[in-house]
Order: C-alpha cells, then sequence, then structure tokens
C-alpha cells in the first residue's frame, strides 16, 4: 500500500485505538484470527475464477460469468484484489491501492467518512494497510448498469480486512451492488470493512449490500457516508443467512442543503446468530431528509435493530420504521428507534413493532382459501418485500431474487 | 343449498347465537337485519369457521354436507366466501397478491385488472391490503376479492357501512355480479346472505327472505321489504317487542 499524507497521524491514532472495543455488540479477539497479505493471482476475465467461487459470489448477487449488465466489477478474495475492471465511460473501479497510487487527492478522503480510532476494527484496518474497492463516477456520468463488487473470505479463521472508499463526482449516478460471502459454510471467520462514502452535489448513489455468511463468521461493517447539496443516497442491506455475530451501525451526514439518504435493512436471524444492526442519520442541512426502513425476523436468533435520526437544520423531515416478526418461540427482537431535534420546525416521526404475525390477518388470508402454511408464507413474504423507490428495475428485480431464494429457508 | 340447523354459538365460553336455523336455496339471496350486538357477525363467522366462534350444538349443512366440524380454509375452498366488515391490514401483502390468492390458477394479470377495473380499484392493486383504504374502497376490495373467488356461498357483513352514496350503486352491482343477479332465479348457481342494520342495500339488490335477529335469536322471517318498512317506522324497538312476543324466551 502507498503511503498516505498524514499517514502517521492517522496510525498514532489506529494504534491508540488498538485495544478500544466497540461502543456496540460483543466484543471479538482479534488475536484468535490470522492475518495474511497472501497475494491471489489476478484475474483479467473474472469467469475464470473456480466455478465454486463462482457460485457462492451468484448466492450474493454477484455474477461473474456474463458481465454484460454490470458497469464495473471488483473481486478481493481474502486481503487480495484479484479482479477490477470498469465497462463504461467516466466510471472508475479498481483497488484502493491502486486509486491512492494514482491520485494524490485521495488521501484527503482518507478516514474522513468513518474516524479512524472509532474502534479496534477500524484501527485494525489501518494498521494492517487493508485493500479494498475505489469506485468513482466522474461529474455527469450515470452506471447504465451497476457496478458489481465482492468481497470474498476464503482463508479459514482469517481476519479479512477492507477499506473501501466510493465517491460520486458532482451530478454522476452510481449503482453499486456488493456481494459479500465465504467459501465455507462452516470454518470460521471475521470480516471487517470500512466503507467511505462521497456523495457530492446533485449525485446520486444506491448500494446495495448482500450478505452471505455462515453460522461461525463474525462481521463489523464500518460506513460512513457524506452527501453534498441535492444528493442522495440509498442504500439496501440484506442478510438472510446465517452469521455468528454482527454488528454495524453506519452514519450518514447530509451536509448539503436538500441532501436525502434512505437506509432499508432485510436482516434474518437464525438460532445462535447474535445481530446488532441500525443507521444513523444526521440532518444537518436545511431541507435534508431521510428514511430508515428495517424489516428483521428471528428464527431464533437475537436482533437488536437500531435507529438513530437527528434534526439539526430547519426543514429537515425523517421517518424511521422498524418491524420485527418473531417466527419461533426462542428468538428476541429489540427495536431501538431514537429521535434527537435540536431546533423548531423539524419533522421527525418513527414508529416500531416487533411481535408474531397476527391470527387476526391469518384467518384473512385463509378465509379466501389458502392454507395456513400458505398464508404464512404470503404474509412473511409480504413482509419481505423491498419496494425501493429510486432503485433501478434491474436492480430491484436482482434484490427480490435474493430475497425469495432465502425465503425458501425460512419457511 | 345451505341448511343452519338450531346453532348454537359460543365465544369465548359465552354463548352469543341460541338455536338458529335458516335454510337458504340454490339461487337465492337472504337478508339478516338486526340491531347492533344481536349477534349478526356471530352468525356470518360461525358458518365460516372462523375458530374463535365455537358451535356447541347444531349443524351446518352445505351442499348435503356436514361441514360445522370443517376448518375455515377448507370452508373457503369448498365454495363458501366471506366479505368483512372490518377487515384487517395485512402489512406488505398487496390488493394485487389477495385478488390472485382469490384466483387460484384461474387466472394471471388480465384477469386482475379488469376485477381491478370492475370495482374501481386499479390504483390500488399495488397498494398494502387495506392499508388506509377508506370505507367504501374497503368494500370494493373485499368484493372484488370475492368476484375472483366465485364462492357458491356469499355471506356479506354491512357492506353499505361506511360507504358514502355514490359507492353505494357500485357496491350494489358488484354484489349482483357477484350473486348472478341477471340470471333468473332457476339458473343460478350462487346464494347469498347478507347482513345490514340500516337496509339501505336492498335499495340496489334484491332478497327473497329477510330475518330479524334479536338477542341472538332468529324470531322473525318474512319478506324483506315488509320487514325493512316496519323497521323504518317503528324501528328495532317495535320489532324487539314483537319477537319478544314471539319468543318467549327471548
Amino acid at each position: 500500500m502507498p503511503e498516505i499524507k498524514s499517514a502517521k497521524t492517522y496510525k498514532d491514532r489506529a494504534k491508540a485505538a488498538a485495544a478500544k472495543p466497540a461502543a456496540l455488540g460483543n466484543d471479538i479477539d482479534l488475536s484468535t484470527y490470522i492475518s495474511s497479505t497472501e497475494e491471489q493471482p489476478y484475474r483479467a476475465d473474472p469467469s475464470e475464477l473456480p466455478a465454486q467461487a463462482k457460485e457462492k459470489m451468484l448466492e450474493a448477487g454477484v455474477i461473474l460469468d456474463d458481465i454484460s449488465q454490470r458497469s464495473g466489477t471488483f473481486i478481493q478474495m481474502d486481503n487480495a484484489p484479484v479482479h477490477s475492471s470498469s465497462r463504461q465511460e467516466g466510471i472508475e473501479v479498481m483497488a484502493v491501492s491502486q486509486a491512492l497510487e494514482r491520485y494524490d487527492w485521495l488521501s484527503d478522503y482518507w478516514w474522513r467518512a468513518v474516524a479512524v480510532d472509532s474502534d479496534k476494527y477500524t484501527a485494525h484496518i489501518e494498521l494492517s494497510q487493508s485493500n479494498g474497492y475505489f469506485i468513482r463516477t466522474l461529474p455527469g456520468y450515470k452506471t447504465v448498469f451497476p457496478v458489481q463488487a465482492c468481497l470474498y473470505l476464503s482463508k479459514v479463521q482469517l481476519a479479512q480486512n477492507v477499506h473501501n472508499i466510493i465517491i460520486a463526482e458532482e451530478n454522476s449516478e452510481l449503482h453499486i451492488i456488493t456481494g459479500c460471502t465465504t467459501a465455507s459454510k462452516e470454518e470460521p471467520g471475521l470480516h471487517m470493512g470500512v466503507s467511505e462514502f462521497y456523495i457530492k452535489r446533485g449525485a446520486k448513489v444506491t448500494f446495495t449490500m448482500i450478505h452471505s455468511w455462515n453460522p461461525v463468521v463474525a462481521v463489523r461493517p464500518r460506513t460512513g457516508v457524506i452527501i453534498e447539496q441535492d444528493g442522495l443516497f440509498l442504500s439496501n442491506y440484506v442478510i438472510m443467512k446465517p452469521v455468528q455475530s454482527l454488528q454495524t451501525n453506519p452514519l450518514a451526514k447530509c451536509v448539503g442543503e436538500n441532501a436525502t439518504v434512505r437506509f432499508n435493512s432485510i436482516l434474518v436471524s437464525t438460532p445462535g446468530s447474535m445481530m446488532d444492526v441500525g443507521s444513523r442519520v444526521l440532518l444537518n442541512a436545511k431541507g435534508a431528509k431521510t428514511e430508515i426502513i428495517s424489516r428483521t425476523i428471528t428464527t431464533g436468533g437475537n436482533i437488536v435493530a437500531r435507529g438513530y435520526i437527528e434534526g439539526n437544520a430547519p426543514e429537515v423531515k425523517g421517518h424511521l420504521e422498524c418491524r420485527g416478526l418473531i417466527l419461533e418461540g426462542k428468538g428476541v427482537i429489540h427495536a431501538v428507534p431514537e429521535l434527537k431535534g435540536t431546533l423548531a420546525g423539524i419533522d421527525l416521526s418513527h414508529e416500531a413493532a416487533v411481535g408474531k404475525i397476527a391470527e387476526e390477518e391469518l384467518e384473512y388470508l385463509m378465509a379466501r382459501g389458502l392454507t395456513r402454511t400458505e398464508a404464512t408464507a404470503t404474509i412473511i413474504r409480504g413482509f419481505l418485500r423491498v419496494d425501493i423507490e429510486g432503485l433501478p428495475p434491474l436492480l430491484s428485480a436482482e434484490l427480490q431474487r435474493a430475497v425469495e431464494a432465502s425465503e425458501e429457508d425460512l419457511m | 343449498m345451505l341448511e343452519i340447523k338450531q346453532l348454537t354459538v359460543a365465544v369465548e365460553d359465552k354463548e352469543i347465537l341460541h338455536d338458529v336455523s335458516l335454510t337458504i336455496k340454490t339461487g337465492e339471496t337472504h337478508v339478516l337485519f338486526g340491531p347492533n350486538g344481536s349477534g349478526k357477525t356471530t352468525l356470518l363467522m360461525a358458518m365460516m369457521g372462523f375458530p374463535k366462534y365455537q358451535v356447541t350444538s347444531g349443524s351446518i349443512i352445505f351442499r348435503g354436507m356436514d361441514i360445522t366440524g370443517l376448518p375455515l380454509d377448507e370452508r373457503s375452498r369448498l365454495g363458501i366466501g366471506i366479505s368483512f366488515q372490518r377487515p384487517p391490514v395485512v402489512r406488505g401483502v398487496k390488493t394485487r397478491d389477495m385478488v390472485s390468492a382469490c384466483l387460484k390458477e384461474r387466472g394471471g394479470e388480465e384477469i386482475i385488472s379488469k376485477l381491478a377495473k370492475k370495482a374501481d380499484l386499479a390504483d390500488f392493486m399495488d397498494r398494502e391490503i387495506n392499508y388506509g383504504f377508506s370505507g367504501g374502497e374497503i368494500k370494493r376490495s373485499e368484493l372484488m376479492q370475492l368476484l375472483a373467488q366465485k364462492p357458491e356461498l356469499t355471506l356479506l357483513d354491512e357492506p353499505e357501512s361506511g360507504v358514502d352514496l355514490v359507492n353505494i350503486a357500485l357496491i350494489g352491482e358488484l354484489i349482483n355480479e357477484l350473486l348472478e343477479k341477471d340470471c333468473p332465479i332457476r339458473f343460478r348457481k350462487c346464494m347469498g346472505l347478507i347482513i345490514t342494520h340500516t337496509g339501505n342495500i336492498l335499495d340496489y339488490v334484491n332478497a327473497l327472505t329477510g330475518y330479524v335477529m334479536y338477542d341472538g335469536r332468529i324470531g322473525c322471517e318474512g319478506d324483506p321489504h315488509e320487514i325493512l318498512k316496519t323497521i323504518k317506522e317503528k324501528g328495532y324497538e317495535e320489532c324487539i317487542r314483537c319477537l319478544v312476543r314471539e319468543v318467549p324466551n327471548a
């Protein structure tokens, strides 16, 4: 990795935070995981990756055999990028190490949306010279198809460290689909990922992330987003496969007038899973808007579903919706919706509901001839349905397919 | 044909209906009048088979089969349909999904669009079922689902309540289609039982027989227009006085 400006300061801060537990979620002993900077062969053609890896990536929405419906592709296996390409003018896709070599100015974006000393995971990412993806749209350019990225964990007991930078320059439009997955169905691993998004004036970014881990993988994503005037950031996060422990709480800051953020999350927690997932939005400029929606289902795992909106500027508007379904007796869903307003004239609201499927609703569907099982499936399918405003139809259909593919496990 | 024989129904161990009997022949539509709380909805829910409504004695015979112990969904698949007075909101489930569930394999998008147009609900098909619907929209949605389901026995719980004058004519049209009112009675395959508190629906839908229910009993049977006239002129109080005279135990 090339050295960046002020690197020493970041390193010092990271060292100071190396043992700092995260504010939320259970603590993970990083010493039980191995670090590896092992190189992986670069593949000019991503379809040449091993069939098993491609199959797993496909489950997470990453298509490698036919990339005609992708504007760009980035693949990282463990800690090494193995492919990056852009198929459209005005769209840059490369390893972040390569981008740091190419652009001096990139250091200005380094740890600006996420603090390096947030916790031991961010510190570890800085101290272990992590690679990741750099995706950027040049001013005025719009992706025809989404850019896809995959972070693939293949080595047993590995700590995967990723640092991603995403920049949408002024009036550009960028759609990203990210799939994070693991080779093994039963081997442990740890995924730590920092993603820093910069949405410039009038730009639009949709970020669809599908996680498909296994019951012994721990996951700690750290995400920060800065949205300038008239910018839009739309995040969709889906995790329906088992995971051991997941804690994430992205922070989006609307710094320009009329900036808009939407977070949608679909989480399914299976027995033994601990999930603590939230979204935070600071509405710091006039007319900024946000909507945070989470749909959570437990079939026996624990979920803390958080949401935080802070209104600090005139005419801002925010709504938070946490809905949870407990399908089996022993699961726990703890919804924590929080609103903070610091001046008059703001409009913040929330609704939260946790419970089982209402008998009255089941009977309503059964009165139309559906069996109890069919009625339950229809209600769950409806609960998980993602109609996301602003998401291109192709991505919307892919997201829906990913959700439907996991529904079978649920039912 | 539907026969209800000496039906007694309890809800949470409290007896609500006592010894109710009525018969509806194929092609006929009957109307059940009664003040609020008289047990009309309980009768419909028990006929449909909702588990909360426990039949403690008597029987329900539909097409010659005793369905008294049959579960709700099986009764629906056998050909009994219900229009709810206050159906629940089912978040995430769209109106289109409900119509599609009612149609089963009988039709696709084209039929759904046709039904939506007929019920003036084209703009509601991708909305969550009953979420933010007005009174009239709820009733039209219920009838649209029943038109998709095509039940032989249709149970309608207060189809005109909460509906404005513009909507009530359309509600009447949809019910008439559901009950095959444009066919001579001998050719009809459908039958209906309509609950009404106000009787306004009778301006739009013809019915052969009327009943008055009071305190969980059917005390009066006759021409529905005659019964309605009495109710309108003298109110339910007079009806009830008459019932009490006719049914000494009431």
